[in-house]
């Protein structure tokens, strides 16, 4: 453990139950929902510091960790970090229809005994915030400073500020998009079909025989052809080049041979570890419709009760590409809602959001040191 | 604040929607919000001085003016703003004129500063040392300047009667950017601010 830093530990609570079931968008119920979260800092008397954090499609509530057990987003988040732990009181949740604590579709349902599967209700960004909402009523929280996320991440933080902009004063949304378009989706489809296509997946009936081991090849198919897409060309050439794996000569044969198969191999296979395979299909799938702007009257709230937004998109990302994210600011700016938009020149591509990209991380302190400053002025 | 920045505060309506191109660090706009009740945006490419008015707590987005359609100023939208200002940006602008017609139509109003290359002293350097001026109002050399469209006052003024604006106040600049008072403004001002109407 690191002299200072403040270390945190995974909590779960029950946020819905039989009396007090959780209504999806689609109007389906789910009648237990346990979120899994884990909290950094400490809340002040006035509760006007806390700061939530949105993980994006894989991630989980380990935001910030130490040195032997290191957070998925280290960059941003910790003591002296742009989310500052010894500042604010930072939230983050393992969100719902994930598989690190929190209900998802490989949960028991209780109606029937069994993990739901393909029975779980399918899912939108703005049931996440839901249930992200229940946290925040349930730690006590009324509003908060600022609600941080990349990628998907990022998208939940849109749909909060719209739906909800008196309880999130600062958000921030980068590297993300209100309208995934074709080629996205597309990506997306790929990876269902991966997943889906592979016999172990057995039509989502592999969960009911205790001994299968379920969609692995097709799941790290899935995965692999994610992080394609999360790198950049010009990164994927400086990380691997056309190296060799092992050895000086290339073997010439199927199989790992490059150095760049033997990273997406392994990416893909640490994936199984520690993801299920119902969560990505889910969890993409609910990328796939999301398009808040769309909704009538989408802008009414942000516009009744103005937020200050910092929409953030990276130069090299071709996942969500820099288009997006224009899109959000300006749609947001036409609207007469505050916000500030930045291009960082990164060269990592999509996965800049997790680097260490002193631009872009600068930016986000000096948002969030504002916002720090005005609350305590107000 | 820079005089030129006070003088161009003193035009601003109250309570007005101002969208500043080249907002630099952000003062400007931070001034007209705390001490005129005004809101808006500012648009900027540098990356220090946007991380500067994100500091502050105002609004910026990080445009170049430049970039033509569909990104640059074209994701600004018809008369969503009452003014723009544009403030020691229009030479360094590839296109003047087409970001005056941006000025036309996203508020119908703005304010635009500028250095004159017609000062006296420029003319001067020109004639007698047979160089490119420096100054205070231009003081870049020509082959490193942001400066790319320099224009004596009276150009400028062709040019807004051209895109359809008449100017509504004047404002003449001495040589360390405080207004004055001249008969003949194309020789004896460093610079100029215009509302523009």
């Amino acid at each position: 453990m690191a002299p200072g830093r403040i270390e945190s530990t995974t909590t779960t609570v029950v946020l819905f139950d039989a009396a007090r079931p959780l209504v999806l968008e689609s109007g389906e119920r789910l009648e237990h929902v346990e979120v899994a979260f884990e909290t950094w800092g400490e809340l002040n008397a006035d509760a006007s510091n806390a700061v939530f954090v949105c993980h994006a499609l894989t991630g989980d509530a380990h935001a910030s960790g130490s040195d032997v057990d290191p957070g998925w987003w280290d960059t941003m988040v910790g003591p002296g970090k742009p989310v500052d732990t010894e500042r604010f009181f930072v939230i983050c949740p393992n969100l719902l229809g994930g598989c690190r604590g929190t209900t998802g579709p490989s949960s028991i349902d209780p109606g029937t005994g069994s993990a739901y599967g393909l029975n779980f209700p399918l899912l939108s960004i703005r049931d996440f915030v839901t249930v992200h909402r229940a946290l925040l009523a349930h730690l006590g929280v009324k509003r908060l400073l600022a609600g941080v996320g990349g990628s998907l991440g990022g998208m939940q933080v849109l749909q909060w500020a719209l739906d909800a902009p008196e309880e999130i004063a600062h958000p921030v949304v980068v590297a993300a998009s209100s309208r995934l378009s074709a080629q996205n989706i597309a990506f997306s489809a790929v990876a269902r079909s991966a997943i889906m296509g592979d016999p172990e997946f057995k039509d989502g009936l592999f969960l009911d025989s205790p001994d299968a081991e379920g969609p692995r090849t097709g799941l790290a198919i899935a995965r692999m052809m994610a992080h394609i897409t999360y790198l950049s060309e010009q990164a994927m050439a400086e990380k691997f080049g056309r190296r060799i794996q092992d050895g000086a000569e290339p073997r010439r044969r199927f199989g790992v041979d490059f150095a760049v198969e033997s990273y997406l191999e392994h990416q893909g296979s640490t994936f199984l570890d520690r993801f299920d395979p119902f969560s990505y299909l889910y969890l993409t799938r609910a990328l796939d419709y999301f398009d808040p702007f769309a909704e009538q009257g989408a802008l009414s709230r942000v516009i009744a009760q103005p937020t200050r937004f910092l929409v953030v998109a990276f130069d090299s990302d071709w996942r969500f590409s820099t288009s997006h994210s224009r899109r959000i600011a300006h749609t947001l700016e036409r609207a007469g809602v505050p916000t500030s938009f930045r291009e960082i020149s990164s060269p990592h591509g999509h996965d800049s959001f997790l680097l260490e990209v002193p631009d872009y991380l600068d930016t986000v302190r000096a948002f969030l040191d504002h916002a720090s400053e005005a609350a305590h002025a107000s | 604040m820079r005089p030129d920045l006070e003088v161009i505060a003193g035009l601003v309506p109250p309570g007005a929607r101002v969208l500043d191109l080249g907002c630099g660090d952000g003062q400007l706009l931070q001034t007209l919000i705390q001490q005129r009740g005004c809101s808006g945006t500012g648009v900027e490419n540098d990356p220090e001085s946007l991380i500067a008015a994100i500091r502050r707590g105002v609004s910026v987005m990080e445009v170049d003016i430049d970039d033509e359609d569909p990104a640059g100023l074209a994701e600004f939208a018809d008369s969503t703003y009452d003014l723009v200002i544009v403030s020691q940006t229009l030479q360094t602008t590839r296109r003047p004129d087409r970001v005056l017609d941006h000025v036309q139509r996203i508020a119908g109003r703005g304010i635009i500063s500028v250095p004159n290359f017609g000062y006296w002293k420029h003319r001067f350097q020109l004639l007698v040392g047979g160089r490119m001026p420096v100054s205070s109002a231009i003081p870049h050399p020509w082959y490193d300047t942001p400066n790319i469209h320099l224009s004596s006052l009276r150009d400028v003024e062709t040019l807004i009667a051209e895109r359809g604006f008449e100017v509504q106040e004047q404002v003449t600049l001495g040589r360390d950017g405080f207004a004055i008072r001249t008969p003949v403004p194309n020789v004896v001002a460093s610079g100029a601010v215009y509302l523009l109407g």
